[in-house]
């Protein structure tokens, strides 16, 4: 859906973003980590047409954002940092405008804004001028201007940056409802926020894109290895000696160390070259092991985000 | 929706927005109760002040409208060069910037409703032109020639304040430009009285005032003068358009 190819973006002399790469499927939410000043704004707002790349070209869709802005805009809605709030609207009026100038016909956009009221938990501050509302409803005012006219792909600049705890609890969970119908890029320095909102991170820093994939994937990459936690659930065969032997002696496997031994549980963490995951549960199970737990290992998401940083740096 | 459609849909919104705004907003209750106010006390001491007498009625219209054109431009000035830089302000900029309407569509949608304003603050004083009817002895035409003109000095001053406010964040930049650049067009016409020949016909041909709106002050409609208002408008209000575009590159 979302195609880089050697972007980058120049401030007179300065050096902002890039030149990067990636590429974005459809679906799903995708968290943008790094520090302030690291390029995540900047990348934003060239992905929706605010702002153009110095060099390198970027498609939407199928659709270059430089050649064709005006359709890219179609299918974007963002978010920036400070909610683009008119002070002297009330939120109907508000959503009602942002609704027509998106292109909803007059007809529509009456019932679409009682929707996205609805869904953003507006409606009671429908007849509210916009300089009179909470941070939060702001915000949550900003992502209901920005779903209005059903875009493909959702841009939230720093969604809960100012909100108190409550309120980002609440906000999380809208993004976690959206990502069922949008796709969703979101900004934020807040570790936490990206980890609980997103399936994956790409994490910039100085301008340049250091590390992306889950973050068991950015584990592993950093590492060398996958690191593997199985769980065998132990019958009267079960040995934990011969259950490590038997591992270790799996393709690509590197390490094996038991981690726990608790009747009926034992815990094996596994040190692999690849993600043999599927391989050896296959094994596991043909050699009669019941297997209850395998899953990748990663670190949480800020340790990793403090090691790419120290890995850059050094 | 087909294109053409779609693009005066969003002239259409903006244009409604500003409109709005302006209704909902003290600048134009304000800007519109002083330009009345000064228009009419300058009228009063021309209609019936103590020299009024002496000076024939098709002389006090074209005083009238003379007087009114400085009102004009200096309002047109005041409501046009917070339009853009404002919008940056206040961050509401990035919205039009993302949304399918192009940079073409936000100027002119911000510059029409800026004249529909700044039009019903002129035709206000309507009723100043006609006590001379009634008293008088003064043309429906030259009256009529006369609104033409101011209404064609404030579209291009506006599209000048446009210009200047499409530049910079600062409503105090704005202002110091557009005021800039207009009292340097006014100047063009006494300076071309005493330059030699031919930068005194250039300066003059380029004249916001003088050579351009003495005709329309007297009731004499030259297409020359219509045809420079317009390019002046035109002229700035593409400046404004480019300037939005080139923003996007800086």
């Amino acid at each position: 859906m979302i195609r880089l190819t050697e972007v980058s973006k120049y401030f007179g002399e300065k050096r902002a973003l890039g030149p990067i790469s990636f590429e974005i499927s459809p679906g799903g939410a995708v968290g943008f980590l790094g520090l302030n000043g690291a390029g995540k704004t900047t990348l934003l707002r060239i992905l929706t047409t605010d702002l153009r790349s110095s060099t390198g070209e970027v498609e939407i869709g199928g659709i270059n954002v430089v050649t064709s802005p005006h359709e890219v805009r179609k299918r974007v809605g963002y978010l920036p940092e400070t909610p683009p709030l008119y002070r002297d609207m009330t939120v109907g009026e508000y959503l009602k405008f942002v609704g027509r100038i998106k292109g909803i016909s007059p007809d529509s956009v009456s019932d679409r804004v009682r929707e996205v009221e609805e869904y953003t938990q507006l409606t009671d501050v429908h007849w509210e001028f916009t300089r009179n509302l909470s941070h939060g409803y702001r915000q949550r005012v900003g992502i209901a201007q920005a779903m209005i006219h059903k875009p493909e792909l959702l841009i939230l600049d720093e969604p809960t940056k100012g909100l108190d705890p409550v309120q980002v609890l609440e906000l999380r969970a809208l993004i976690i409802r959206l990502k069922e119908e949008h796709t969703i890029l979101v900004s934020s320095h807040v570790l936490s926020e990206i980890s609980q909102t997103c399936d994956r991170v790409f994490v910039l820093n100085a301008g340049e894109l250091i590390a992306s994939g889950t973050e068991e994937e950015i584990s592993a990459n950093l590492a060398g290895t996958y690191r593997i936690m199985l769980g065998v659930r132990m019958t009267a065969d079960t040995q934990a000696a011969g259950l490590t032997h038997f591992v270790r002696r799996l393709p690509d496997i590197t390490s094996v160390e038991l981690i726990q031994h608790d009747d009926p549980l034992l815990t094996l963490s596994i040190q692999s070259t690849t993600d043999c995951r599927a391989h050896l549960n296959r094994s596991l199970v043909k050699a009669g092991h019941d297997v209850v737990r395998l899953e990748l290992d990663s670190n949480d998401l800020e340790s990793l985000f403090v090691e790419l940083l120290g890995h850059k740096v050094n | 929706m087909d294109t053409k459609s779609t693009e005066m849909n969003g002239l259409r919104v903006i244009f409604r927005r500003e409109i709005n705004a302006y209704l909902h907003s003290y600048v134009g209750y304000i800007v519109a109760a002083t330009v009345l106010m000064l228009d009419g006390l300058l009228f009063y001491t021309q209609a019936l002040g103590p020299a009024a007498g002496e000076r024939l009625s098709g002389e006090v219209l074209a005083r009238f409208f003379y007087t009114a054109s400085g009102l004009t431009a200096i309002a047109a000035l005041v409501l046009s060069v917070r339009l853009i830089a404002e919008e940056r302000q206040l961050g509401t900029q990035v919205l039009l910037n993302t949304s399918p309407v192009r940079d073409w569509e936000i100027v002119t949608g911000k510059f029409s409703a800026a004249l529909v304003f700044i039009t019903g603050i002129t035709l206000s004083t309507l009723y100043m032109p006609l006590m001379i009817v009634v008293n008088g002895r003064v043309s429906i035409a030259q009256i009529l020639v006369g609104y033409a003109g101011l209404v064609l000095l404030g579209a291009a001053v506006l599209a000048i304040g446009i210009f200047a406010t499409s530049l910079t964040r600062s409503q105090l930049v704005a202002t110091a430009v557009g005021a800039a650049v207009t009292a340097v067009m006014f100047l063009f016409w006494p300076l071309s009285m005493v330059v030699d020949p031919p930068m005194s016909r250039v300066l003059s041909a380029l004249a916001l005032h003088g050579r351009h709106f003495s005709g329309f002050q007297q009731g004499l409609l030259h297409t020359r003068d219509v045809f420079y208002y317009f390019a002046v408008t035109y002229f700035f209000l593409l400046l404004a358009t480019k300037v939005l575009e080139a923003k996007r590159w800086e």
